[in-house]
């Protein structure tokens, strides 16, 4: 386990290390630059500017000092933002953006595994057909449109719930909604699918010919194979939330990452975009760690580490 | 006609098999006259987009305290859903249970609730399962499949659940026990999964054990051992086996009593020896042909010409009519009572009604 942990320490800085300078690059071959629409067009201010920014030296150069922004994990000041760094802003606005990530994603968890279960257990009864209508709509209607319909309907018309910012948890529950209904309806169909597989297995009939209650039959000897399928795109899964609540704060006016990464690139802050793009792969990364180990557990098949001996 | 007969029964029996079939008279100790089990008319049928299919059409079998029964037929005749309805396993709906009882211990097991079978599921009948590979939860430790029932009828603590697995494993011949318990499915072989299976099924100490085809998916040799296991089960517990399968080398083994399935009906039943010397359907004599043996060249080998009628509209008289080189005209009109020849042995047949007789000779 401890090899299998350090091997993929060091994948994991690779990807990061990829990305970054993917980024980086990729954002230097765009022509222009942050200062272009300035009204201020005094060149020696923009010169001082510029040199302030290290934006004059050569772009090798500048990769270099980048690249030990991130090993130092310091990301300089914003260009735009005038007293704020890119740590201050990740600071101030990714604990938000978790949040709402997060609670997404345990709503989405839960309430998908737990319908498609009750589906899967209904098969073709009417259970199972509001679970997969609710499915088919809920992966057919994207989160912003779900957003602004539920701004309209639940925080305007009927006045039952705030309809923007993130200040108490009422306040997070459009938001959440909105965002978590997407993988919800997916969850729920994969669980619904692979437990329909797992309910024929003849282990199933064996734990029932056991005598063991349902509840246990379910739970302990269906439903934890029936996962194995949601652990697998749980990793995308989670790439989609992420980026889905950059759209999701932008409706709801919350003040997480996501508004200050969207800025960033309309504004060409070059230090907010690399410093987000950073952490938030390096985030990303991380959970599909996360999600490789939870993997392992589950089935005690899938082996992370080849062990002297083992077959 | 009885001559021919008796003559043809001789020829069938192959030399390996009544070998067996004598060794096994010989070792086996008197069987009980207590009945555990009294199948009673089963009719089972399963709702299917074409129809109903009549799986079982009247069922009717006892079983007896420390015997084995086979019950022997081709594919799709019935055996299994006989095993299910006994157990308990018959999904509800698509499937029906449309007449007919299944008697355990004075109570009628097709009446009882969900909660009511549960107390009887893996406590007093057991059963195991076709293919070992499969029978395993793949994610669970071999110690918790053991010890999960026990701990649910038992109410026993950890400890004691272990000690009973370990001793149980034991029984089954797997080697150092409280290793194993620690371990995954798929880190045993096929012949240790059954064992496992068979400890399983062994743990709540039930009376009766329900094997569906239990050596099918095993090679040969592996076979032979589980077989012997089963045997020196047997005689330590007593359980009484019924024991579903198309092997009749397997039921040359290990079996008492042997019950012939034909499309969802029992044709013949009896003692071992009496149905594999004395066969009296004509299907059960078709089965015992198409053995394939040592001693006789490749061409003999005789398989029954035709297939199974349709269950889905199953023929009034006798199912094998279509198939049945003997058949009379009755046969496709009326379904055959039952003859009994012996105290043991009976049979679903026109030939050997009374009437039939005063024919043919």
């Amino acid at each position: 386990m401890a090899v299998y942990i350090v091997k993929r320490f060091f994948m994991m800085i690779a990807t990061i290390l990829i990305i970054a300078t993917l980024t980086f690059f990729l954002m230097h071959s765009i022509p222009g630059s942050p200062f272009d629409e300035e009204r201020t067009t005094n060149p020696t201010i923009q010169a001082n500017l510029e040199k302030f920014y290290k934006l004059d030296q050569p772009v090798a150069v500048q990769y270099v000092y980048y690249l030990k922004s991130i090993v130092t994990f310091d990301f300089g000041p914003s260009i735009k933002k005038p007293n704020e760094t890119v740590n201050s802003l990740l600071a101030r606005g990714f604990p938000i953006s978790f949040e709402l990530g997060m609670i997404t994603i345990l709503v989405a968890v839960i309430s998908g595994i737990i319908l498609g279960t009750f589906a899967a257990l209904r098969h073709n009864g009417f259970i199972d057909y509001m679970a997969m209508t609710f499915a088919v709509v809920g992966i057919s209607v994207p989160n912003f449109v779900l957003a602004t319909l539920l701004i309209q309907q639940v925080a305007v018309t009927w006045q039952l719930l705030p309809p923007a910012t993130w200040s108490s948890p009422l306040h997070m529950i459009l938001p959440t909604l909105a965002l978590a209904t997407g993988p919800t309806a997916i969850i729920a169909r994969l669980t619904r699918a692979s437990m329909l597989e797992v309910l024929t297995q003849d282990y199933m009939k064996m734990a029932r010919a056991k005598g063991l209650t349902p509840f246990r039959v379910v739970v302990r000897h269906a439903l934890r194979n029936a996962l194995m399928p949601v652990v697998t795109i749980m990793g995308t899964m989670l790439a989609g939330i992420l980026t889905g609540t950059f759209v999701i704060e932008k409706i709801f006016a919350i003040p997480g990452m996501g508004k200050y990464f969207v800025e960033s690139i309309n504004n060409r802050d070059y230090p907010v975009i690399m410093g987000s793009t950073v952490f938030y792969s390096a985030f990303l990364v991380f959970m599909l760690f996360l999600v490789d180990i939870v993997y392992g557990f589950l089935d005690p098949r899938i082996k992370l580490h080849r062990k002297d001996g083992d077959v | 006609m009885n001559e021919h007969q008796s003559d043809n029964a001789k020829a069938l029996v192959c030399n390996r098999q009544e070998d067996l079939v004598r060794q096994k008279g010989k070792n086996r100790k008197a069987v009980s006259t207590e009945k555990v089990l009294t199948v009673e008319e089963l009719h089972v049928s399963f709702k299917t987009f074409g129809g109903e299919v009549q799986a079982l059409r009247g069922v009717s079998f006892d079983l007896y305290k420390g015997e084995t029964l086979a019950i022997v037929g081709e594919s799709g005749c019935g055996k299994s859903v006989t095993a299910n309805t006994i157990m308990g396993l018959i999904p509800q709906p698509p499937g029906r249970i449309k007449n007919g009882k299944v008697l355990f211990k004075g109570k009628d097991l097709t009446k009882l609730s969900k909660a009511g079978l549960r107390k009887i599921q893996g406590v007093d009948i057991s059963m195991i399962f076709q293919d070992p590979m499969t029978a395993l939860n793949p994610t669970l430790q071999i110690g918790e499949q053991l010890t999960e029932g026990y701990r649910t009828h038992h109410k026993v603590s950890k400890a004691d659940a272990r000690k009973k697995a370990i001793e149980m494993l034991e029984l089954v011949g797997i080697p150092s026990p409280e290793e194993r318990l620690k371990q995954y499915p798929h880190q045993f072989s096929g012949g240790m999964r059954q064992r496992i299976v068979i400890a399983i099924a062994l743990i709540c100490e039930p009376e009766l054990l329900i094997a569906d085809e239990p050596t099918t998916a095993l090679d040969v040799t592996i076979q032979a051992q589980i077989l012997e296991l089963f045997d020196e089960i047997q005689e330590k517990t007593g359980v009484s086996i019924i024991l579903i399968t198309h092997d009749l080398g397997v039921v040359a083994k290990i079996a008492d009593r042997i019950a012939v399935m034909y499309a969802g009906k029992v044709i013949e039943i009896g003692e071992k020896r009496e149905i594999f010397y004395t066969p009296q359907h004509p299907y059960t004599k078709g089965l015992l042909n198409s053995v394939p043996r040592l001693d006789l060249k490749e061409e003999e080998l005789q398989p029954i010409e035709g297939t199974p009628p349709d269950l889905f509209a199953p023929p009034e008289g006798c199912p094998f009519t279509a198939r049945c080189p003997f058949a009379m005209d009755v046969c496709d009109r009326v379904y055959p009572e039952t003859t009994q020849l012996t105290k043991d042995h009976a049979v679903n047949c026109w030939l050997q009604d009374e009437r039939s007789k005063l024919v043919f000779t």
